[in-house]
């Protein structure tokens, strides 16, 4: 089981000070906390990709590489990656790229994106946001598994003896998940796949996600990639955690009523009832989580929301801080009655391993004239 | 059973919205036959609607509301009048309706209103909208101003509608005497109407002479 965190990495005024910080804090900060992420034994960060303000994280893939150059062990991640709108010949090449600066230690997470003046900015229409996703994720599909490509879509230019370039390291495309609040499409497509699944789970019900995920095991099943309960599923999360719940909720609260998403609407009472947000102690936040298993099942991967809403970076390093303290606890309570049969998340290394070992897939360029490559003139 | 909801979108209370929605219910029961009503009162969902509108999903009440429309054989829905058009509230509801809830679904089209200015709300707003929705509009909307309630013929246009409704959601054995039959000069040439009784109808209240029932 993976625990982690994602950011959407907005830019929000705190309404407890009436600070708002710059962009260039912002991005910094996205760093901060993902090195704090990693020291905590956290064991994945996410970062989001967004094309307007008030957004700092437009080039997920830059970020990811500074982040990974300054830690050792996190995995990288995004939250979401822009399936819709961003070219998949890019996503496949940078994100390829990060697959070996990285050595292996990234994967992604593809989503629709959520401003839709965002499509027409890159020349998409959102009314197709579903048929994009798809027609998109099966050309990125067949760049990394397949050394040349021939391929005509809809909805970008076709493609005559293409090589994505690099090939994916030790042979093995990076893992990806299909991120999705509420559409099924997106639960049919991962399980086609057999692609990982993650329910955003923190905007909607319970019921919700309950239904999606059933859906997605079920059709994983179907097609043949193993049992319903083998599925690879991941879940958001939301909290605010104080030693003391009392501390927790009168402090959150103002960040909650002013908050991007759901401020000036429900009370951070109902909204907590009715979605997963814990606002609370430790073990609050404790037994809350342990029981999302009670209605997804076994799953591989939990990602918490605690960046956000105007937080300053103090505050959300110590929310880290007291989620490390709680990790040890999660780990166990995970653990316990959970099938030896359910797989963890796979990684580079599992990917590897199943593959029967690393292959190097470089594709050594032909000379037109002599029909050899420059690997055959050197070892000649 | 076959389930009829009635969504009405008064204020105050007592009110002349529900009143009116109160009519055409009872009246479609009598029409129809046995049928399950359920009142959708969308005053005190209010601040639940609005919180749907900022959160995307509904808190469980409304849930329940939005479900019962969605499975409804048919609709009687009926709003205020506020500057000139639906009250905001009763927009609200239809806009955090899932996309094709109300596709193909007979639904009677009401409004009250301090006037009769405001006589044609129904079908330069409601309709439209209800359009929008691909419900099936019945024909006949009712308008109620004040007035009406102390007027003659509200009755007979509630029974009209209502007949109307209760065809549109199945009714079976003939629509005889539930929609008003079609009318042309050769019925009236071919069998003129005895002078005693235009006579008897010209004394008698408004509603005598166009209820389809009698």
């Amino acid at each position: 089981m993976q625990f982690g965190i994602f950011s959407v990495g907005d830019v929000t005024t705190d309404p407890t000070t009436g600070r708002t910080p710059s962009e260039h804090e912002r991005i910094k900060a996205q760093v901060e906390i993902a090195k704090k992420a990693e020291e905590v034994g956290l064991d994945v960060v996410a970062v989001g990709q967004h094309h307007n303000p008030p957004f700092v994280a437009s080039s997920p893939t830059t970020t990811m590489a500074y982040i990974a150059a300054q830690t050792e062990r996190i995995i990288l991640s995004t939250a979401t990656t822009l399936i819709t709108t961003t070219d998949p010949v890019r996503i496949a090449e940078d994100y390829g790229t990060l697959q070996h600066l990285t050595d292996g230690r990234m994967d992604l997470m593809l989503g629709r994106g959520n401003t839709g003046p965002v499509y027409p900015w890159f020349g998409k229409d959102i009314r197709e946001g579903i048929n994009l996703a798809v027609e998109n994720y099966a050309l990125l599909h067949r760049l990394w598994r397949e050394d040349v490509v021939d391929w005509q879509g809809r909805f970008r230019t076709p493609l005559q003896s293409f090589t994505a370039t690099p090939r994916p390291l030790d042979g093995v495309p990076p893992f990806v998940w299909h991120g999705s609040i509420r559409s099924p499409e997106v639960a049919e497509q991962a399980a086609y796949y057999g692609d990982g699944f993650f329910s955003n789970h923190i905007f909607w019900p319970a019921s919700h996600t309950r239904q999606m995920v059933a859906l997605y095991r079920r059709r994983f099943e179907h097609y043949g990639h193993g049992t319903a309960d083998q599925a690879i599923v991941g879940l958001g999360g939301q909290f605010f955690m104080r030693r003391n719940s009392q501390d927790a909720v009168a402090e959150f609260r103002r960040y909650f009523d002013n908050a991007p998403v759901y401020g000036h609407g429900p009370s951070l009472e109902d909204f907590a009832a009715q979605t997963p947000l814990t606002v609370g102690s430790p073990q609050e936040v404790l037994e809350r989580t342990l029981a999302f298993r009670e209605y997804v099942g076994d799953y591989q991967r939990q990602l918490f929301l605690i960046d956000h809403a105007g937080l300053p970076l103090k505050t959300v390093l110590e929310q880290l801080d007291l989620l490390g303290e709680l990790l040890p606890d999660l780990r166990a309570g995970f653990a316990e009655g959970r099938p030896a049969h359910v797989p963890d998340a796979p990684t580079h290394a599992s990917l590897v391993a199943a593959a029967n070992g690393p292959h190097d897939t470089t594709l050594h360029a032909v000379d037109d004239v002599t029909g050899t490559t420059d690997r055959d003139e050197v070892l000649a | 059973m076959t389930s009829l909801v009635v969504v009405s979108a008064g204020l105050s209370n007592p009110s002349s919205t529900r009143l009116l929605a109160d009519r055409l219910a009872t009246a479609t029961v009598e029409t129809f036959g046995e049928l399950d009503v359920t009142h959708v009162e969308l005053r005190g969902l209010a601040h639940q609607l609005t919180d749907q509108l900022l959160t995307g999903f509904p808190a469980p009440e409304p849930a329940a509301a939005e479900q019962a429309v969605r499975e409804a054989d048919g609709l009687i829905v009926v709003t205020p009048v506020f500057s000139a058009s639906y009250s905001g509230l009763f927009k609200t509801f239809f806009d955090v309706l899932e996309t094709g809830a109300l596709d193909g679904t007979p639904v009677l089209l009401a409004a009250t209103a301090g006037t009769a200015w405001h006589s044609l709300v129904i079908e330069h707003a409601l309709r439209p909208l209800f359009a929008y929705l691909h419900a099936v509009t019945v024909p006949t909307g009712v308008f109620a101003a004040t007035s009406d309630f102390a007027g003659t013929d509200l009755g007979s246009r509630v029974l009209r509608a209502a007949g109307e409704l209760a065809v549109l959601m199945g009714k079976t054995g003939g629509s005889s005497g539930v929609v008003a039959e079609r009318r042309h000069v050769d019925t009236d040439l071919a069998a003129a109407t005895p002078f005693e009784q235009l006579l008897r109808q010209a004394g008698a209240p408004s509603s005598a002479r166009t209820d389809p029932t009698v």
